[in-house]
């Protein structure tokens, strides 16, 4: 009951954002069922426009399941981008040093980006519960030094032989890259869609089946009520920086040694800020983040499409993604506060 | 000019917090609004400073129905009001804080707001420097500056709400001549009070509410017996005590001082020996609370030592509080006790000592079964805490109470209760001291101070007042205790 009552307005609000976009589409004159179709089959119309998809999925899994842990913990993690960055910076300075096999390698870089983005959404964590510095502003302050990090070594200390260009640092041995697996005459990104699925399910096993995800839970949802029933409530919102940021990190991973193998100054691919867009949607839930990230990243790899097709920029994915999730946080809102209306007619206010 | 309430009702769900309310009073007149905690005083102050619209009825101020609906609404008719806490920003210069909800456009004319300041404040025998940032001004500096701009403003109707809380005897005393003249200007001056000796030093005639009914009307003088008596009510009935033989102390403090705002406790010397109940007595914000965060970790004493069973506890943090047996529940049960969004399988979970990382979730399920029986809950283990209501909430509360619980720290442990729930959670709470635990409990109702107390600690202006044994007093005595006044 309560299901449906929280679904109907969701599939309403999906509706809406739809009649939206197609009415934008009007007004910049492109024809919109075209313009819908071509976004399907930006995006799944061949194997290497599904094996694209499914490898911007990886990033954007592994950064949305480290949101549902913060925001778990009543955490707006908005530093998550620069936990990604800080994640493929240390995973692009394993990939440049060690040397050994693939099998070394490759996991040192998975482990360096995790350390990389804990590290670094620990440091927001430490400003907000030791230095009183709430989590929105550390992280965004931190999100612009990361950056500034990653464009520093591009253009200075790893740069490319003889040029310093924004474009990147020269390409890594094979042996750090990802390995993907031939089928159906391209490269598919098995190990990254593990790793991002994998995430989403210990994600949600956590939040489930242990006392760490209940407590984080409880923490999120009144700390001082958790604080007063014996929870150490600083230790655990740590925690959920330090498993968030991890997770964040692996994306940084994924996005240098999986898709760009070489660190760019833009490595993130703004999957940092859309997993929060994604995470929005999913109503916080980890279960429903693997379908609505899927929607979100074919939008995104679709409206290449649009560009190439109708000469529409490609930034109208974003404006629809953006539009969506206006659309369903509104219809939640509007839905929460009836509810509250009918309520507060019966009980005390 | 009269300020006339006729007939004022206001509903919170089923609490009647104005129930019918009427009474008139003439301008020049200096009116006492007495009565205890939650009897309706503040409701209906706010009701007539436009914080909220009445249910029904009509305030009429001179001849003339007022329609009330935000504060800006009644500063325009003339009334304003004076919260405890003055409402005052505090970075900001008195002067910015002089103009800051004037009436008027864009344009801010300092110089000119500056002179009308010294004008209406010379006035008044106040004396301000615009320039000072008014978070350096005393409470009672601040009061005069609020009270200043209402009158700027045109204020006819001044509402003080507990005005003397937090300030100096001084300045006490020159707040009661700024009452008194503004009276004889011809103003209505409301003076809401639950300190009688203020009220019969000041007022002019009062008005009593209880229970959102007007109770009691009448000129000053009255006899304090007889506004006491309309107050608290009649009846209070002795019950039997249930004394039962006390070990020895457990809880010791030695010279304690404790400061939490305007609450000072100083040198406090207190013992409550095993099994002890002790109620806590006064009005809200006398410093009951202050003592029981104390005693349960959360304030650090400023001096003094105190002990649980033994073990030195000063400044020792909450959870050593905790883990040496001392368990503390909030009067707010959804906001510093238990956590929205979280079943009742899962609280329990929260709380038992045994649980492992992965949840077994049929034994939590089981648990909570247990619980929910033994404790007459209604609700499902899966039924989350805000679902249950106040008396089921208290309940899962005290299943979640450690069993190995020394000493227990309550407050309002039945507010908002049905009699049948009360009863309950008194029943098991006095099981455990049979055990051997000892309870401080603050309460509001003296009927519940009286029956369940072995001694009861009465707070007044954020010290100790009095203490009794419980069955050598009555509620009369109370009464007369928590209004800050010895028995005559």
């Amino acid at each position: 009951m309560t299901r449906l009552r929280l679904a109907v307005p969701t599939l309403v609000s999906l509706f809406a954002a739809l009649v939206f976009g197609v009415l934008l589409l009007l007004v910049v004159g492109a024809p919109p069922f075209e313009a819908l179709s071509l976004l399907v089959e930006g995006s799944f119309g061949s194997a290497s426009k599904i094996s694209a998809t499914l490898l911007a999925w990886s990033p954007l899994l592994l950064a949305s399941a480290g949101l549902v842990i913060t925001f778990a913990a009543g955490l707006w993690n908005i530093g998550v981008e620069g936990q990604v960055i800080m994640g493929a910076i240390a995973a692009s300075w394993v990939a440049r040093v060690v040397p050994g096999p693939g099998w070394v390698v490759v996991p040192g870089t998975i482990l360096a980006g995790a350390i990389g983005g804990a590290v670094w959404a620990l440091l927001a964590g430490f400003l907000k519960t030791h230095g009183g510095v709430h989590e929105i502003f550390g992280g965004l302050g931190l999100d612009f030094v990361a950056a500034g990090i990653a464009t520093y070594l591009v253009i200075g200390p790893w740069k490319r032989a003889g040029v310093a260009s924004t474009s990147g640092t020269d390409i890594f041995r094979q042996e750090a890259w990802m390995p993907e697996f031939q089928a159906f005459g391209v490269g598919w990104p098995v190990v990254p869609v593990l790793l991002g699925l994998a995430s989403v399910a210990l994600v949600w096993v956590l939040l489930r089946g242990t006392l760490f995800g209940l407590r984080l839970k409880s923490v999120g949802n009144n700390s001082y009520s958790s604080f007063l029933l014996g929870i150490p409530t600083n230790r655990y919102l740590l925690g959920a920086f330090a498993l968030g940021g991890a997770l964040a990190g692996i994306a940084g991973t994924v996005q240098v040694t999986a898709f760009h193998h070489k660190l760019v100054p833009a490595i993130s691919g703004g999957y940092g800020f859309l997993a929060i867009l994604v995470v929005l949607l999913a109503g916080f839930s980890a279960a429903l983040v693997a379908p609505i990230a899927l929607f979100f990243v074919a939008i995104s790899v679709g409206s290449t499409q649009l560009d190439l097709r109708l000469g529409l920029d490609s930034a109208f994915g974003g404006v629809l993604q953006g539009v969506i999730v206006l659309f369903v946080m509104f219809g939640g809102a509007f839905a929460a506060r009836r509810a509250s209306w009918s309520r507060s007619t019966q009980e005390e206010p | 000019m009269a300020l006339e309430i006729r007939d004022i009702h206001k509903y919170f769900g089923p609490v009647r917090a104005s129930d019918g309310v009427s009474f008139t009073i003439e301008s020049g007149t200096l009116h006492g609004i007495l009565g205890e905690n939650g009897a309706g005083k503040s409701t209906l102050m706010k009701i007539l400073s436009g914080f909220y619209e009445a249910d029904s009825g009509e305030v009429v101020l001179d001849g003339e129905v007022l329609d009330l609906r935000s504060p800006a609404d009644a500063i325009e008719a003339g009334i304003g009001m004076l919260h405890q806490d003055p409402l005052v920003f505090l970075p900001f210069s008195v002067l910015d804080n002089f103009v800051l909800g004037s009436p008027g456009g864009i344009h801010l004319d300092r110089s000119e707001a500056q002179s009308e300041l010294a004008r209406v404040s010379a006035d008044l025998g106040f004396h301000f420097d615009p320039a000072v940032a008014a978070g350096d001004l005393t409470v009672g500096e601040r009061q005069q500056l609020a009270i200043t701009r209402l009158m700027w403003l045109g204020a006819k109707v001044l509402i003080f709400d507990e005005p003397t809380t937090g300030i100096s005897a001084t300045q006490r005393v020159q707040l009661f001549t700024t009452l008194k003249r503004l009276a004889q200007d011809g103003l209505i001056v409301l003076f809401v009070s639950h300190k009688l000796e203020e009220v019969e030093e000041l007022c002019d005639s009062v008005t009593v509410i209880r229970q959102g009914k007007v109770v009691y009307e009448a000129d000053m003088p009255v006899p304090s017996e007889t506004l006491v008596a309309e107050m608290f009510g009649k009846i209070f009935v002795q019950e039997d005590h249930a004394s039962i033989e006390t070990g020895a102390p457990l809880l010791v403090c030695r010279d304690l001082v404790l400061d939490e705002g305007t609450t000072h406790i100083e040198a406090l010397d207190f013992e409550i020996a095993s099994g002890e109940v002790v109620g806590l007595a006064g009005l809200e914000g006398s410093g009951q609370r202050t003592l029981l965060r104390a005693c349960a970790g959360l304030i650090d004493p400023t001096g003094g030592t105190l002990t649980v069973d033994g073990t030195d506890l000063t400044g020792a943090s909450y959870r050593d509080h905790l883990h040496a047996g001392v368990h503390y529940l909030p009067a707010g049960r959804l906001e510093e006790g238990l956590v929205e969004g979280i079943s009742i399988a899962e609280h329990l979970v929260l709380v038992s000592d045994d649980a492992s990382f992965f949840i077994d979730w049929k034994k939590a399920e089981e648990v909570a079964t247990k619980e929910i029986d033994e404790y007459s809950i209604k609700g499902r283990p899966d039924s989350n805490a805000e679902t249950l209501s106040g008396g089921n909430q208290q309940r899962l509360l005290l299943a979640m109470i450690p069993d190995e619980v020394r000493l227990l720290l309550l407050e309002h442990p039945t507010r908002g209760l049905d009699v049948e729930s009360a009863a309950y959670v008194w029943t098991r709470l006095l099981e455990r001291r049979e055990r051997g635990t000892s309870i401080m409990f603050a309460s509001a109702d003296l009927d519940e101070l009286l029956r369940y107390s072995d001694r009861i600690v009465v707070f007044f202006g954020g010290d100790i007042f009095a203490v009794r044994d419980a069955a050598e007093t009555d509620g009369e005595e109370l009464g007369y205790l928590i209004g800050g006044k010895e028995r005559v």
